[in-house]
């Protein structure tokens, strides 16, 4: 048992690996748009395909650990790490499509100081943060306080949204700089999205059950042991 | 060492060797159609055969099958499939000390047992003495030939809802047949040269046979006679006498190799 | 002769059994409905050592029930007490209580040999008849146990050798010997035998564990087809089997029963650790 004991270690370590370049993909997206830093952008860009390349690696190990057809608990954490992995390529994603709408922005005067964006992203990588915790720690109940709020970034999304719509309406000069936050604070709506998904799988890991689509009007999948 | 194991493997054949070369020698020459189809001449003439210990020597063998196969092979049966293990290390015991007692004294045993309450030699004396001698034998080889069949068809058999008689009749000893005729023929050939316990029971005959509860001749009988008798042809009926026991006891070896022979192409598959 | 034999065999069966088809009715159903076995508290001993201790669950019908363990858990143990195989270890004994559709098959008044014709059994080492030719082999128990009937017994072994998928491939040499065919094709070959005698339960001990890869998958899609109309019990090691075929799954560990479940339960969430550890290889 272990060489495939090492082999999980190693998946586990890749995937912590992968949630580290992250979240920081994302810290450094939203500090190169405060700060209007174009060279710190434009690193963000490049070191996406870092988080690329460990998402294909995740795979592939995950692969070739599943053809030794493992089960209970060891398949459960290899196919949660896989679906983590691919959550933590998205949020790769979306820290470049901040890195290059900030790169648009800091070339034109900002609009107003930046609150509500930073405080957003704050929030997202808080969940995304205690979500891989969870995971580390093996404690789903942790995992489960994370969802909830989702629903308070959905919330300042929306109230950024109607913000930028009237000023749009009011200043037309502005529209292209407020569609460039927009796309922004969305892009931060879907990292918290990313980060319930992975409390979702932490759920699911440690307690076998599968909470997935529940409480947003859609039926409950219902247990997995069933 | 290995030429020294050859010497020792030639050594061991060479008496076999010697034997046969004898035996030919002297008896192929008296070796003759009256030979096998007439009766022993009046002492003092010549010519006559030995037709009648020819025969005679197969109706004992015969006898001694009757008595010697059916309780041999149910033995060797009872104490492969059933009794307990401590009865059946008594039986075995007894079965191998009576293997090794000398003929001479069944022959005796029976003399007491069935000549003296019958007041005469007879045929059935020797055939059932024959037949004792060949029960512990035939006993023996049998087990050891059930125990050669796996269990796992013992256990298949049962698992099918056999009843355990059956299965031990239909599929236990029928698969160890071969090994169990193989038993059987030894056994046969291992009596047909006794001389010694025929002396007390068959006492042999001059001349045909017709009552079972006469004596009856023998070939190792009428060799033990002629060859003690003062006639060179008597003598020499004497070594044709001994060759025909001899080419009968090499017929069931071979017989028997050929048998196992047979066996082993089956099995290796 | 013939006849009367043939009459007290079958009575032996239950109605259903005798008609070649299968009887599908309510009555079948409602008998199919309760577990095929039910064992109770069962605890085998052989002389001093107690092998399996207080044992009970319910194995469904028409199912496919593994039992899984480590060495010396007591599975075998456990598979053979289903057909009073055990019994034949000398200083066998056993307390609790077996009941086969209803069924105490520990009565007193039930013989061993009863039981085995209502639950058959397949080894893990295939052991056809070496005696026999291949139709001979399937007709074994029918005729061992008094029925002579050529028609009946034709018919038996054509349905026998289709069940386990072995008729195609034998259909022109039923009279070749048995160990003339392959190792996979033997294995099913007792397991046609077994077949032909119309249990109701089909116990089988690592049928699969002697056989390569490609014979193994042959034996599995068997079980999987046989389960539509028989009950299987089935001992194995492989973890991986047991969670391909099996819709139960029972966990041995030094003679008790550890855990007992659907075997989706089993082998993605297990309730007790010991069967989690030994489910993930991490011990036995």
């Amino acid at each position: 048992m272990q060489h495939f004991d090492q082999e999980l270690a190693t998946l586990k370590e890749k995937l912590l690996t992968m949630a580290s370049l992250a979240e920081a993909a994302v810290n450094k997206a939203i500090k190169a748009l405060v700060d209007r830093d174009d060279d710190l952008a434009r690193r963000v860009k490049d070191e996406d395909s870092n988080i690329d390349r460990l998402e294909i690696e995740m795979d592939d190990a995950a692969i070739s650990l599943l053809a030794k057809a493992p089960l209970a608990s060891d398949l459960r954490l290899i196919t949660v790490a896989m679906k983590i992995s691919h959550d933590l390529e998205r949020v790769g994603d979306e820290a470049t499509t901040i890195a290059r709408r900030s790169l648009e922005l800091s070339h034109e005067p900002q609009l107003k100081p930046y609150i509500d964006i930073p405080r957003m992203a704050k929030m997202a990588l808080e969940m995304l943060s205690e979500a891989l915790d969870a995971f580390v720690n093996r404690n789903p109940e942790k995992a489960r306080a994370v969802i909830p709020r989702d629903k308070e970034v959905d919330h300042l999304n929306k109230q950024l949204h109607r913000e930028l719509s009237s000023y749009m309406v009011e200043k037309p000069t502005t529209i292209t700089r407020c569609l460039s936050l927009m796309v922004i604070s969305k892009s931060l709506e879907r990292v918290a999205d990313h980060a319930t998904n992975v409390a979702e799988e932490v759920v699911y890991l440690y307690e076998a059950k599968d909470i997935r689509h529940s409480g947003k009007g859609q039926n409950n999948h219902g247990t997995l042991s069933g | 060492m290995q030429g020294t194991a050859c010497a020792c493997a030639l050594l061991v054949v060479a008496p076999l060797a010697l034997v046969f070369f004898h035996l030919v020698k002297s008896g192929v020459g008296s070796l003759n159609f009256d030979f096998f189809t007439h009766l022993p001449k009046p002492v003092g003439e010549a010519g006559g055969g030995m037709a009648n210990a020819i025969v005679g020597t197969f109706t004992l063998l015969g006898m001694a099958a009757f008595i010697g196969v059916p309780i041999g092979v149910l033995g060797g049966v009872y104490l492969s499939e059933y009794g307990s293990s401590k009865l059946n290390w008594w039986i075995r015991f007894a079965a191998d000390i009576l293997n090794g007692v000398p003929s001479i004294i069944w022959g005796i045993v029976v003399y007491a047992l069935v000549v003296v309450p019958m007041k005469g030699f007879s045929a059935w004396a020797g055939g059932i003495v024959l037949g004792m001698m060949m029960i512990p034998l035939i006993m023996r080889t049998t087990e050891e030939v059930l125990l050669l069949v796996p269990g796992a068809y013992r256990e298949a058999a049962l698992a099918l809802g056999i009843a355990q008689w059956r299965m031990i009749a239909q599929i236990v000893v029928r698969t160890a047949l071969k090994g169990i005729v193989t038993g059987v023929l030894l056994a046969l050939a291992r009596v047909s040269g006794e001389t010694a316990p025929l002396l007390f029971t068959a006492f042999g005959n001059r001349f045909w046979n017709h009552n079972p509860s006469d004596p009856i001749a023998a070939l190792p009988l009428q060799v033990f006679n002629y060859a003690i008798s003062p006639y060179d042809d008597w003598h020499r009926q004497a070594w044709a006498g001994a060759l025909v026991l001899l080419l009968l006891i090499t017929t069931i070896n071979v017989t028997v190799r050929v048998l196992t022979r047979d066996r082993f192409r089956q099995s290796g598959r | 002769m013939t006849t009367d034999e043939q009459k007290s065999f079958e009575s032996t069966l239950p109605a259903s059994r005798v008609s070649p088809t299968r009887d599908h009715g309510s009555a079948e159903a409602v008998r199919l409905s309760r577990p095929a076995l039910t064992v109770n508290d069962l605890s085998v001993f052989f002389a001093d050592t107690q092998v399996l201790k207080r044992v009970s669950l319910e194995i469904r019908a028409r199912a496919v029930t593994a039992v899984i363990g480590p060495s010396g858990c007591g599975k075998s143990t456990f598979l053979r007490s289903l057909n009073r195989m055990h019994e034949l270890v000398p200083g066998a004994r056993m307390s609790g209580e077996i009941r086969l559709f209803g069924d105490d098959i520990y009565a007193g008044a039930v013989e061993p040999v009863m039981v085995r014709r209502r639950v058959g059994m397949v080894f893990q080492k295939s052991n056809p008849f070496p005696t026999m030719s291949i139709g001979d082999n399937v007709t074994v128990g029918l005729r061992l146990n008094g029925i002579r009937d050529r028609a009946v017994l034709n018919e038996r072994v054509e349905n026998s050798l289709h069940m386990a998928a072995l008729w195609d491939e034998v259909r022109d040499r039923l009279n070749a010997p048995a160990i003339s065919l392959s190792g996979g094709q033997q294995q099913r070959l007792c397991i046609a035998r077994a077949l032909a005698v119309q249990p109701e339960v089909l116990l089988m001990d690592e049928p699969a564990s002697a056989l390569d890869p490609l014979a193994t998958a042959k034996i599995e899609d068997l079980i999987l087809e046989l389960k539509k109309d028989y009950t299987i019990v089935i001992v194995t090691h492989n973890m991986q089997q047991a969670a391909r075929i099996s819709d139960f799954t029972a966990f041995f560990y030094l003679g008790e029963l550890i855990e007992f479940d659907a075997t989706r339960k089993i082998f993605t969430n297990p309730a007790k650790k010991q069967t989690e550890d030994y489910v993930t290889g991490r011990f036995g």
